[in-house]
């Protein structure tokens, strides 16, 4: 069933929105044996998803193959009629989305978009087909596949979602799967489940498989051979272990030296600590914050405990930098969006160089507001379209310092070489900008209020690695230069284990760890910032395999993903070392080490050492 | 470190902010409108005659008989008439819609930006607008306050108003809640700053294109009250006016009615051509953006 995949000489062009075509994938070719797993990989814009898309005879809208072939065995996929790229698609090859979240159709049940594949080339009866649809599930690791292929996607979690979409690929016997970065927007821990899901199925299956990602260390425990692109070209093809350990290109080892890693200590260091710790008031202080979204009201109460932030309390001080981290749906963008004031709290106190901070934007003087700024996420809507870079970077000099004309030019151009972006930038519109430099004008347009501190938003998960190791080397010279605080918002472990001092580990809207980076980072470790830290891949073949023998099988699943939000520790159903009759009653008590080193956990600290 | 230097600059984006190009449905359009502005503008010192003037003893003359385009059912010059309409037609129309927008968009971009009780405020009042059916509501102004040419666009503006409003908030309400815009009020922004700076720029395609079916409609609209007998009053030229003051004619074989007739029928294709081409647009910079 497995055959040999090669695709010859495929140029691909792209229309620009003038009508013209140029080209984006020069002359490629490429082969995938039969079972192997074959990794592209490259920054966005590479060329790597339309090239995977090829391989399934298919170019997106605004994009045409002009030239090579791709075939699969004997069969010459670009000159299939309709009828024949029906049946090939899906029987032949699958292909799983980076997005499961948009590629599932949320008002069907599960185990009917898996059988989809089944119905559509008419294979089997009712019962087979559900038969079958259930033994794939339980393949890739769902839990309790029979009860969930009844269920609508949104009541399972992200990664059982993107597990379900592997089973819809794999549900036909394709001979060849294209996995479209199919973990890039999962958390950690998330993610090798996933991985794992997908190494069992291709091995199971026995089909090959064309495994697109940024992301070295993901690929190094999937792939066999690795392909490396760069602007529509193949840099540099070869096996896995010897690609990372021998690259022969420039581009390759560039890209390796980009990967972040959380360093290796047992003990010590990671981050030099500054001198002067703890001296004097914090400059900010968050205590026992809870927030939610939805208001309570007399007709609808909503319990305190059902808050997405409940009873959180951190301090930042001056010129430090503190990261806040936890998987997705934590409620770490919702602590940014209390203190920026978008988001009053229902209850606790926010303090702002030692005085009390209102909660609502329209209480906070201007000047108040100058101190803290906000760096968003998306670099694609943090800027407003419309404005030229002037006008961006500009407005917070005229706000603040009543800045005009050819003083606030100047200021402007300034604030650009801060960025590393040359002064005539001022003159373009962000349609003009890559996703790295929108994401260097939102940095100056932040600094030109000259803040105390910056609350960054994940600023760096859009980014390609090696463009975001740029932005974050630049964050760590500014912060230097203008002794800046930045709250560092991130799921990214090895980002934050390089620049921060201070790490707030947030579990469920609740602080299960904070502490000096060295100490975070080092056992004794919280079970959760030990699950949290395990879960980073490393750039190394067998990693996974390593990790999956050492971890406890149940940590990592979560039914629907949901923690439980009563007065016990939230984190008792993953955790490996849960007191069953204390974690689930008692909230977990507050253990204080050296260094303010806190962990919240019912466990004595010698039992959190290994 | 200067990673960027490499692979930043591979990728930065040469392309500048082009003018769109026209196409050739947009280029018909303009030149209509084109045609209709100059004739509204110029309309009065290109006539012949005075639009009250009769200036024959028989009507309904057809073509080149009297005047350029023959006579109406009193005898009148229908050429300078058609040409003074025009001035009344799209002035009206145009006033009425501009006065709707602006007080459509207030509405709906204050109840979309600032939210709360404030928003179901303006929501609810436009509610209630909308529940009136246009026609009936101005004929109940109409016949309370008269049918002087101010009370007529202020009608057709309040007809107006809360349908822009709906529209206004529901793609103001995309906007406002973009990262660019939370970053405006976190900097201390004031409401009015946020409107005009931050989101009217990002509405502006969407509602040209509103814009554009609004005012065939108010020309439309105004047009059926004249032929009701309850828009502009004879012997003032107005397209609509003389649409119903010449029906008659189409029985005895005269074609007075179908010039006015044309004439906003043609008004409303060419705006429709260039609606169609902003709405092109703003599909084209999405695909544009999907591209990268």
């Amino acid at each position: 069933m497995t055959q040999k995949l090669s695709i010859e000489n495929l140029v691909i062009e792209a229309k620009k929105p003038t009508g013209k075509w140029f080209e984006i994938i020069h002359g490629v070719s490429v082969t995938v044996k039969p079972g192997e797993v074959l990794a592209l990989i490259g920054e966005s814009g590479a060329g790597k998803s339309t090239l995977g898309l090829a391989a399934l005879g298919y170019s997106r809208p605004g994009t045409r193959i002009t030239g090579g072939n791709v075939r699969l065995g004997e069969m010459d996929i670009l000159n299939l009629t309709r009828p024949q790229i029906r049946d090939f698609r899906g029987r032949q090859v699958a292909y799983v989305a980076q997005s499961a979240y948009a590629a599932i159709n949320p008002a069907i049940v599960l185990g009917e978009q898996v059988a989809e594949g089944l119905l559509v080339h008419t294979i089997g009866n009712r019962a087979e087909r559900k038969r079958r649809v259930i033994k794939m599930m339980e393949i890739l690791d769902l839990p309790d596949a029979e009860n969930m292929a009844r269920q609508y996607p949104h009541q399972v979690s992200g990664g059982q979602q993107q597990r379900v979409m592997v089973a819809m690929a794999m549900i036909d016997k394709p001979g060849l799967i294209v996995f479209d970065e199919p973990t890039t927007a999962l958390d950690v821990t998330t993610q090798i489940e996933v991985l794992k899901a997908i190494k069992k199925g291709n091995r199971e299956k026995g089909n090959s498989a064309i495994y697109i990602s940024h992301d070295l260390s993901v690929v190094a425990q999937v792939a066999d051979r690795i392909v490396v692109l760069l602007d529509g070209r193949i840099v540099e093809i070869g096996n896995t272990p010897e690609l990372l350990a021998n690259p022969q290109e420039d581009y390759t080892r560039q890209l390796l030296g980009a990967v972040r890693q959380i360093p290796k200590v047992t003990t010590g260091k990671i981050y030099a600590p500054r001198t002067g710790e703890g001296a004097g008031p914090p400059l900010l202080e968050l205590k026992g914050i809870h927030a939610s979204y939805q208001r309570s009201t007399w007709l609808h109460p909503i319990p305190m405990n059902r808050n997405i932030l409940r009873g959180v309390s951190f301090q930042v001080e001056a010129g430090k930098i503190v990261a806040l981290v936890g998987e997705s749906g934590s409620g770490k963008s919702t602590i940014a969006r209390v203190i920026s004031g978008l988001l009053p709290p229902i209850s606790g106190e926010l303090r702002f160089q030692d005085k009390p901070l209102p909660a609502s934007i329209r209480q906070r003087p201007l000047d108040q507001l100058r101190r803290i700024q906000m760096v968003c996420q998306s670099p694609d809507t943090t800027l407003n379209p419309e404005q030229q870079i002037s006008e961006a970077i500009g407005r917070p000099l005229k706000l603040y310092f009543g800045l005009k004309n050819s003083q606030r030019r100047e200021r402007v151009e300034e604030l650009l070489s801060m960025v590393e972006l040359p002064g005539d930038y001022a003159d373009r519109y962000p349609s003009e900008l890559s996703g790295g430099e929108k994401q260097r004008v939102s940095l100056a347009r932040a600094f030109a209020a000259d803040p105390e501190v910056i609350l960054c938003d994940e600023i760096l998960s859009a980014l390609d690695t090696v463009v975001a190791s740029a932005v974050l080397e630049m964050l760590k010279n500014l912060q230097r230069k203008m002794g800046t605080a930045y709250l560092f918002i991130s799921h990214d472990l090895a980002t934050v284990a390089t620049i921060v001092d201070r790490v707030v580990v947030l579990y469920a809207g609740q602080v299960c760890e904070e502490g000096p980076a060295a100490k975070v980072f080092a056992p004794p470790y919280h079970p959760y910032t030990a699950l949290l830290i395990s879960s980073v891949p490393e750039l190394r073949t067998g990693w996974l395999e390593d990790v999956l023998a050492s971890r406890q099988a149940e940590t990592g699943i979560v039914h629907g993903g949901m923690a439980p939000r009563d007065n016990g520790c939230a984190f008792r159903t993953r955790c490996p070392l849960a007191i069953p009759g204390l974690c689930d009653l008692q909230p977990p008590g507050k253990k204080i080490l050296a260094n303010g080193h806190v962990v919240y956990c019912h466990r004595e600290i010698q039992e959190l050492s290994q | 470190m200067n990673f960027h230097a490499t692979t930043d600059k591979q990728k930065k984006k040469t392309r500048r902010r082009a003018r769109p190009r026209l196409t050739l449905a947009a280029k018909i359009g303009l030149i209509i409108l084109l045609l209709h502005g100059l004739v509204a503008i110029l309309g009065p010192v290109l006539a012949p005659e005075s639009p009250a003037e009769i200036v024959s003893d028989d009507s309904f003359l057809g073509v080149g008989e009297c005047g350029l385009l023959g006579s109406d059912y009193l005898g009148r010059d229908l050429y300078s008439r058609m040409l003074h309409g025009a001035r009344m037609t799209i002035g009206t129309a145009l006033i009425a819609t501009i006065a709707g927008f602006l007080i459509g968009m207030a509405l709906g971009f204050t109840g979309a930006e600032v939210g709360g009780w404030v928003d179901n405020a303006i929501s609810a009042f436009v509610d209630l607008l909308i529940s009136f059916p246009p026609i009936l509501l101005s004929l109940v102004v109409i016949v309370a306050l008269g049918n002087s040419l101010l009370v007529l666009v202020a009608t057709v503006a309040v007809i107006h108003a809360p349908r822009v409003a709906r529209v206004g908030r529901a793609i103001a309400m995309d906007v406002a809640t973009k990262d660019f815009v939370e970053v405006a009020r976190t900097r201390g922004e004031g409401l009015w700053s946020i409107l005009s700076r931050e989101i009217w720029p990002n509405t502006i395609r969407s509602l040209a294109a509103e814009f554009g079916l609004r005012l065939t409609f108010s020309i439309l609209f105004l047009s059926s009250l004249s032929f009701l007998g309850l828009g502009i009053q004879p012997p003032t030229a107005d397209w609509g006016v003389m649409v119903r003051e010449n029906m008659s004619g189409l029985l005895y074989g005269s074609g007075a009615a179908l010039f006015p007739a044309g004439a906003i029928a043609s008004i409303s294709v060419g705006i429709n051509l260039v609606v169609d081409w902003i709405v092109e647009q703003t599909g084209q910079e999405i695909s544009g953006e999907m591209l990268k």
